[in-house]
């Protein structure tokens, strides 16, 4: 670890590159919800749901197991429909901008999106190239995340708070204003969380905005903290 | 356009830690051809007339057999949800879907051809014939058996139903194929048995990618 620290800065300037300024500045809305009800199996998840999310601003969506979290995430990353209410994305309808939107965003769900049998490298490789980030030192990017000579073993061998942080370092290069993020801190040690955390903190002053489900309390200062608490409903 | 190579390479070095993935169908189609001249008895006239047939039923269902597991590991892992969120990769991972699975699937069968036509006893026309409809049909086999396995890909057993979904739309290819090779073991000409596979592949190959876009789609939300 301590070799990790030595070259830290460095690595940091290299895997992320320089920062550009994103679309919506802060404080102005980048997304919003109006009148969002989910239904699934007969049970209403949620009704009449409204929230912003502006530049600069972290969301936290907290709410008992099964109270609908995830399926609010997966309405705000535009890949299931919300039985009412409309979305907006820079105030525009999320369907006459999805492409845009899809391009801004950072989705990374329950699953970790890495595939066991490839290595911790070739899974960054693969989501570089999908998210056309650009090249940058992956070995670098790992050694940071506490990963440093694990780079090259299958994803199934790690456990699974490696595994997570394999999947988070996509949260390194990507170029998307807004994250949205299912339960980021599952299976992470405190070293980690710290870590993640520190990373959102970067990024929300660059001005880019962060939407998350988690159980844990947010242990940093965020100057722009919302909490949004689901409430369970039969 | 997102790197299609890089979609490529990851799926080929799938396919090279994953070789029961790519082998049994192969291996499958191999043990269907040595046992048919077994069970049928070793008469080379009924052999070179039951040819056509044992060849193209064996290639449809060793195909078929390759599909099922074809998205599997993406979407549990939610490899097929995030590029849904990411939208533009998609299509490349498809299009590579596509490509490496003719090419663990369907080319091995074309290159097997010479063998195929020593044990079932097939002569230099219809051997040539079995090579011209492989190449022409095999690609199309890959590109139905992908739809399949993308619309079944969140159902848990999914195997029936794929052979359900898929199998129908194999019938064409399989008549026509086996017609072209019967043709050309009569020296009659077969050129418009090939012409309408080829009409078939262009065909799937231009809706096809979009079908399989929009099931993945369905399949996540």
């Amino acid at each position: 670890m301590v070799i990790c620290a030595q070259f830290l800065p460095s690595s940091i300037a290299r895997a992320v590159n320089i920062p550009q300024p994103f679309s919506v500045s802060s404080g102005q809305i980048l997304l919003e919800a109006k009148g969002l009800s989910c239904i699934r199996q007969d049970r209403v998840l949620f009704e009449q749901l409204s929230l912003t999310v502006h530049g600069g601003e972290l969301l936290q969506i907290a709410g008992k197991n099964g109270a609908g979290k995830s399926s609010l995430l997966r309405l705000l990353a535009g890949l299931a429909h919300p039985d009412e209410g409309d979305i907006y994305y820079r105030q525009q309808p999320l369907a006459q901008q999805a492409a845009d939107y899809a391009a801004d965003l950072c989705y990374i769900g329950h699953q970790s999106g890495i595939h066991e049998q490839l290595t911790a490298l070739e899974n960054l490789r693969f989501w570089r190239a999908a998210v056309q980030a650009p090249a940058g030192d992956d070995y670098a990017l790992l050694g940071r995340l506490g990963l440093a000579g694990l780079e090259d073993i299958p994803c199934r061998m790690l456990s699974a708070g490696q595994q997570r942080r394999v999947s988070l370092a996509r949260l390194w290069f990507s170029q998307g204003q807004l994250w949205i993020l299912d339960e980021p801190f599952t299976a992470l040690d405190q070293t980690a969380i710290a870590l993640l955390q520190q990373h959102f903190l970067q990024h929300l002053q660059r001005g880019g905005s962060i939407v998350l489900t988690t159980h844990q309390s947010l242990s940093l200062q965020y100057a722009q903290l919302c909490k949004l608490e689901l409430a369970y409903r039969w | 356009m997102v790197k299609l190579g890089v979609f490529i390479q990851r799926e080929l070095r799938l396919l090279a830690r994953q070789k029961a993935d790519w082998l049994n169908p192969v291996l499958f189609f191999i043990i269907v051809l040595c046992l048919f001249p077994l069970g049928v008895g070793p008469e080379p006239n009924l052999l070179r007339l039951m040819a056509p047939g044992i060849v193209w039923i064996a290639a449809l269902l060793s195909v078929l057999l390759a599909a099922e597991r074809l998205f599997k590991d993406d979407y549990r892992n939610g490899v097929i949800e995030q590029l849904v969120a990411a939208r533009q990769p998609l299509l490349s991972f498809v299009l590579a879907k596509l490509v490496t699975n003719w090419l663990s699937t369907g080319l091995p069968l074309v290159l097997l051809s010479p063998l195929v036509a020593l044990l079932l006893n097939l002569e230099t026309p219809a051997f040539v014939a079995l090579l011209l409809t492989l190449l022409l049909g095999t690609p199309l086999l890959s590109l139905l058996s992908v739809l399949g396995a993308a619309l079944t890909v969140s159902a848990d057993k999914g195997g029936i139903l794929l052979a359900l979904l898929i199998l129908p739309l194999y019938i064409p290819l399989l008549i026509f194929a086996s017609a072209a090779m019967e043709a050309a073991t009569m020296a009659l000409p077969y050129h418009g048995q090939l012409a309408i596979m080829l009409a078939m592949l262009l065909f799937a190959l231009a809706l096809v990618p979009l079908a399989v876009l929009s099931a993945l789609k369905l399949n996540v939300s």
